[in-house]
């Protein structure tokens, strides 16, 4: 247990963010919050990629700035190495930024369109330039081109020069100046073609083993997801509704709300497509500025009963499954694969 | 939670390279021939490389030139002093072109090419000097208001509101004549534009740079540690500043012509100073009679913002790499 707690560099506890809604120009008056992310805890290891599914507007981005402290938290603590990086300030944010960076989802806007790519790449070094004295910065910056697949002669272009792929790979390339021990992916591969994401995939798995990353990992594509993750955590308005092992969570889902979403993953077999369960969700998700009481999936849920308007599931293991879930009637079922 | 927390700090520790020593070698190999071979690019030093082959460019430094040179240096031009009230001729007054007297001559029997070449100095003075403070000032004022936003931005926007408010001419007219001699007539004409004119050049800054804040690359930035003054200087005034260079450009123009407006009420340059603004205002009566004295100083003054407009579109051009 001793040795798996150093290897703990992430904790994530209660983390809250709530963005106000006011009313009035000059005298301010807050009429209520967005509840972007509202509890979310969990650990992430030296190494390991955790997985953050769930459809738009759920604050897996939300959540993303947080981590990267983007923006301040309401309420929670963001732990990297036992520090809480959502109460640094100033020089010390600063030396915390070195140990998380970001690869950002849309290659086309996350490169200044102004700046060479050795500027971009450069950047890292210039504004903490501890890192590798002046001299030695063109040649890092020539090693980084080269560990991301990239021609290092191309040091003076521009990023209109490249394409969609090569742009996350300036991207990706950026994220790894700093040497950091985290690395949050919103997105990184949403924006790109089937073909590139694979590219990219593959090249963040690489990445992982040569420099022992760790990677929170999020998406909307769920094969993607279960493709790169050791485990994955599916959010649903804010919350985390399961997390688990990527085999746990796509073979045995627990939540109502994870079978939904794993039964709309398209299956490249017309055969076994015939006789597949598909649980079609009515409505839309709730506004998270005023989210249902008890479960927060309850309104669309086919299992709900009294229980789940009166009292709010909690994320933990229950009994049957092996992984813990927020639901009070959580019970196993494979959607994937035809039974 | 017990046990001790390694110490934030690099990533890796640092015997660990960033790259395997199989992929280094070629890279170094590489960086020294590139080091040998190549420039270090950046976006200032592309985009003067860049403006060296433009054509428009270079035109319009060699018309820019020749104008600074006759501000400075206008007997370098003509032979004809026109602030020597000697070599003017009443009995001439508005003649026609004549050899000696190329333009002619404007209401007072005077000289209009010898004029036109020393009224240059003052309009080109105002008109530069206005164009620069104004995109300064507003330019500054903007970034900070677009970038910090709250209470800055509040503040300072509800105060260009003011001076919007104000009628231009009308509050040019007031500075100018309240302030009337205390300094000289030239700069009290660029203090009075200059303050009435930053509002515009920094509502087009400020909005330019809130566009451009919310981009991912900004955020990436941030993302990486970088302060208030990387952010607005390297990434947003980057991105911002194109069409704050075509609205200077085209206002550099509309200065010198405000500056004529000034003179025709009674502020600013008055004779026997020597303005095109004022040349244009004192031949407008007779402008039936006799149009050289209005069309010279006013094909001048077209020629210089022409200039000043061609020179702003090459360099907003060489500072977009999409377009070299």
């Amino acid at each position: 247990m001793a040795n798996d707690s150093s290897e703990r560099i992430l904790e994530v506890r209660d983390l809250v963010k709530h963005f106000p809604l006011t009313q009035g120009i000059l005298f301010k008056k807050q009429i209520g919050a967005i509840k972007a992310v509202d509890g979310v805890s969990f650990d992430l290891n030296r190494g390991e990629t955790l997985g953050i599914v769930g459809e738009s507007g759920c604050g897996k981005s939300t959540l993303a700035k947080v981590l990267m402290a983007l923006e301040r938290p309401t309420s929670g603590s963001v732990k990297i190495n036992g520090r809480d990086i959502a109460k640094a300030r100033g020089g010390e944010l600063k030396r915390m930024r070195r140990n998380i960076q970001m690869v950002m989802q849309d290659p086309y806007t996350s490169l200044n369109p102004r700046m060479t790519v050795g500027d971009i790449i450069g950047e890292p070094y210039e504004i903490h330039t501890e890192v590798a004295p002046k001299g030695d910065r063109s040649r890092r910056v020539q090693e980084l081109l080269e560990v991301v697949g990239l021609n290092p002669d191309h040091l003076n272009r521009y990023p209109h020069q490249f394409s969609g792929g090569q742009r996350q790979r300036i991207g990706i390339a950026r994220g790894l100046a700093l040497q950091p021990e985290i690395i949050v992916c919103d997105e990184p591969v949403s924006a790109l073609d089937v073909s590139i994401q694979a590219q990219v995939i593959n090249l963040l798995e690489r990445l992982q083993n040569e420099f022992n990353l760790a990677y929170i990992f999020i998406a909307h594509d769920l094969s993607v997801v279960r493709h790169i993750s050791d485990r994955v955590g599916v959010m649903y308005l804010g919350k985390f509704v399961e997390l688990g092992k990527d085999t746990e969570i796509y073979d045995r889902p627990a939540h109502p709300y994870t079978q939904a979403l794993l039964s709309a993953v398209p299956v490249p077999d017309p055969e076994g497509r015939e006789q597949r369960e598909r649980i079609i969700l009515q409505g839309d998700p709730p506004s998270p500025a005023n989210p249902p009481s008890g479960c927060r999936f309850r309104t669309r849920c086919w299992k709900a009963q009294e229980i789940c308007a009166q009292e709010e599931p909690l994320l933990q293991i229950r009994p049957g499954t092996g992984h813990e879930s927020a639901c009070h009637f959580a019970e196993t079922h494979d959607v994937v694969h035809v039974s | 939670m017990s046990n001790p927390t390694p110490p934030v700090g690099p990533g890796l520790p640092e015997t660990q390279t960033l790259v395997p020593d199989t992929v280094t070698e070629p890279a170094k190999q590489r960086a020294g021939k590139q080091a040998k071979a190549a420039r270090s690019a950046s976006l200032w030093t592309d985009a003067w490389y860049d403006l060296r082959r433009r054509p428009m460019f270079i035109i319009s430094m060699i018309i820019i030139l020749i104008l600074l040179i006759m501000s400075f240096w206008p007997s370098l031009f003509t032979s004809v002093d026109p602030y020597n009230a000697r070599t003017c001729d009443l009995s001439t007054a508005r003649q026609g072109p004549s050899p000696g007297h190329l333009f002619g001559r404007d209401n007072l029997g005077c000289d209009v090419y010898a004029r036109t070449i020393y009224g240059a100095r003052n309009s080109i003075v105002i008109g530069v000097f206005t164009t620069l403070i104004t995109t300064l000032v507003g330019g500054l004022l903007g970034i900070v208001a677009g970038f910090r936003s709250g209470v800055v931005d509040t503040v300072s926007s509800r105060l260009t509101e003011i001076f919007f408010a104000i009628p231009p001419i009308l509050g040019a007219l007031l500075i100018a004549a309240t302030f009337r001699g205390r300094a000289n007539s030239i700069m009290l004409v660029i203090i009075a534009l200059a303050v009435l004119g930053w509002p515009m050049t920094f509502r087009i800054m400020r909005a330019a740079v809130i566009t451009a804040k919310n981009q991912d690359f900004v955020i990436a930035a941030r993302a990486l540690g970088a302060g208030a003054g990387r952010i607005m200087f390297r990434h947003l005034l980057p991105n911002s500043l194109a069409p704050v260079i075509v609205v200077a450009t085209i206002n550099l123009g509309t200065f010198i012509a405000a500056e004529a407006a000034l003179s025709f009420l009674g502020v600013g340059v008055q004779s026997p100073d020597i303005s095109w603004g004022l040349m244009i205002a004192d031949a407008r009566n007779r402008f039936l009679e006799a149009s050289l004295p209005l069309v010279f100083p006013a094909v001048f003054l077209s020629i210089t913002v022409l200039a000043f407009i061609m020179m702003g579109d090459a360099v907003r051009d060489a500072l977009d790499p999409k377009l070299r």
